[in-house]
């Protein structure tokens, strides 16, 4: 994947597992965001395959891109809420636009969604009103409102206090196994990977650079990816109390 | 392209009945207050200048009136009006769709397999292009209206003769009515459509919204002031 004559993704091959929380992390400008914009189709790779569940998702026509993408939950980095509907409109959209469900069908399943994250008495307040950790909390209801088969989230705790970051990371490994599905996160995040990293992927300049989970990760010798890791100070005290 | 990929079946009808309607109301019924206020001060600022500038003895009083109704509806209501609706409307359209994409709420519905293009963008043309007509026979009334309180409140016409006037030539005010809310009708076309491009096409943050804001205004007043033109020629000669 390349943006003029700079290549921002090469020789990228990851399989994200069913049921498991899949970090991709790496430095900023590493490529994650790219990549996980290829993954959603918002940009064209120009080479390769993105396959869910088999099915190569670039290869695809519009409308059995769009039968996949009624699957997907995402949550953006900022929440993107939508400013003009209120807390429970936003998490009854794609109820009122992909289902036949009626008013007090979709209020039911709203409510059940922000009350599994945890917001109540909420529900008339707009984005604008509410905390930036309920934002994002209010994004995975909407995200996760549909049942989707996939749910991918970008950097879903920047901007957080560790204390929320990690409430959001513990409510996303919940929800990963709750509805068994395919949780693909973009984090530079350590405390994420420590607390949720199932399945990590290392991206370094772009490419695939190491494999590994949260265990493995802490022991590996890989340079790069040690320099990542235990670029605070408070890691790499722990790394010499470990050693 | 833009315009051609908004062409598709909507997700769901009730859904962009109501974003329609939202629509209508955001760009027309709430443009009203201004719309009003401009029109029955510039109607009544018309007829004092057309007043004090035909004075002679030789020219009927009416004539201040005609040319209030001449000025009101071939150009004032339809084209000042929509300059002042491409400041107004432009400029919320880019900026409300500028700060969908910065803030990713367009990526968003992209996601959820939504046609943006459609479901954000479709609504606010048709809206503009039903409502803005409507918008202009009321600037067209509150216009004649603010010069009929000129007239009367000024004494320098006779009320009578004003309403004479405004009502001189009744089969071409028809056609000058057809022809101004032609005008209006593609108007809005611009302004909603050159604004939705500028804003939907947005890139970076804060700044970049008020960029393609000005932008939208800039672009939408230069082609009205382009079609106003060319369609003048095309209708009234």
């Amino acid at each position: 994947m390349s943006f003029g004559d700079t290549q921002v993704l090469h020789d990228v091959s990851f399989k994200f597992e069913r049921g498991k929380t899949n970090l991709v992390i790496g430095q900023s400008g590493s490529g994650k965001s790219v990549l996980t914009k290829c993954i959603i189709g918002l940009h064209n790779p120009e080479k390769g395959q993105i396959l869910y569940d088999g099915l190569d998702f670039s290869a695809m026509k519009k409308k059995e891109k769009k039968k996949i993408r009624t699957q997907i939950g995402m949550l953006f980095q900022g929440g993107a809420l939508f400013d003009s509907l209120s807390v429970i409109e936003n998490v009854m959209f794609p109820l009122k636009m992909f289902t036949k469900m009626s008013r007090n069908e979709m209020l039911d399943r709203a409510n059940f969604c922000l009350e599994r994250v945890d917001i109540v008495n909420k529900n008339n307040l707009f984005p604008s009103e509410i905390s930036g950790g309920m934002q994002k909390r209010v994004a995975i209801a909407r995200a996760i409102v549909m049942k989707p088969k996939y749910l991918f989230c970008d950097e879903p705790n920047s901007g957080l206090d560790p204390l929320t970051a990690i409430l959001i990371d513990n409510l996303i490994k919940e929800l990963t196994e709750e509805y068994n599905m395919t949780t693909l996160v973009i984090t530079h995040d350590m405390n994420s990977v420590l607390e949720i990293g199932d399945n990590i992927m290392f991206i370094y300049k772009g490419q695939n650079h190491w494999e590994g989970n949260k265990d493995s990760i802490i022991t590996t010798p890989n340079k790069e990816v040690n320099d990542f890791v235990y670029s605070s100070k408070f890691l790499k005290l722990f790394k010499e109390k470990m050693n | 392209m833009m315009l051609l990929s908004m062409f598709t079946r909507p997700e769901k009808l009730s859904v962009y009945w109501a974003r329609l309607m939202e629509e209508m109301m955001q760009l027309g019924i709430k443009s009203l207050g201004i719309v009003i206020l401009m029109s029955a001060f510039m109607g009544a600022v018309i007829v004092i200048q057309s007043a004090t500038a035909i004075d002679a003895a030789w020219i009927p009083d009416y004539t201040v009136g005609f040319t209030a109704k001449q000025s009101i509806i071939l150009e004032f209501s339809p084209t000042i009006m929509s300059l002042i609706l491409a400041g107004k409307v432009g400029s919320n359209i880019a900026s409300e769709l500028g700060s969908m994409r910065v803030t990713e709420q367009i990526d968003a519905l992209e996601i959820m397999g939504i046609n943006t293009k459609a479901y954000l963008i479709r609504p606010k043309i048709i809206a503009a292009v039903l409502i803005f007509p409507v918008v202009i026979i009321f600037s067209m009334a509150f216009g004649f209206g603010g010069g009929w309180m000129a007239s009367f409140g000024t004494g320098l016409i006779p009320e009578e003769q004003y309403l004479v006037g405004i009502q001189s030539f009744y089969d071409d005010n028809l056609w000058m009515i057809t022809y101004a809310l032609i005008k209006a009708t593609v108007f809005a076309f611009i302004i909603t459509s050159v604004s939705s491009y500028h804003g939907y096409y947005t890139s970076g943050g804060a700044l970049e919204v008020g960029k393609s804001s000005t932008n939208a205004v800039v672009y939408s007043s230069v082609l009205i002031l382009l079609a106003n033109l060319l369609l003048t020629q095309l209708l009234l000669i």
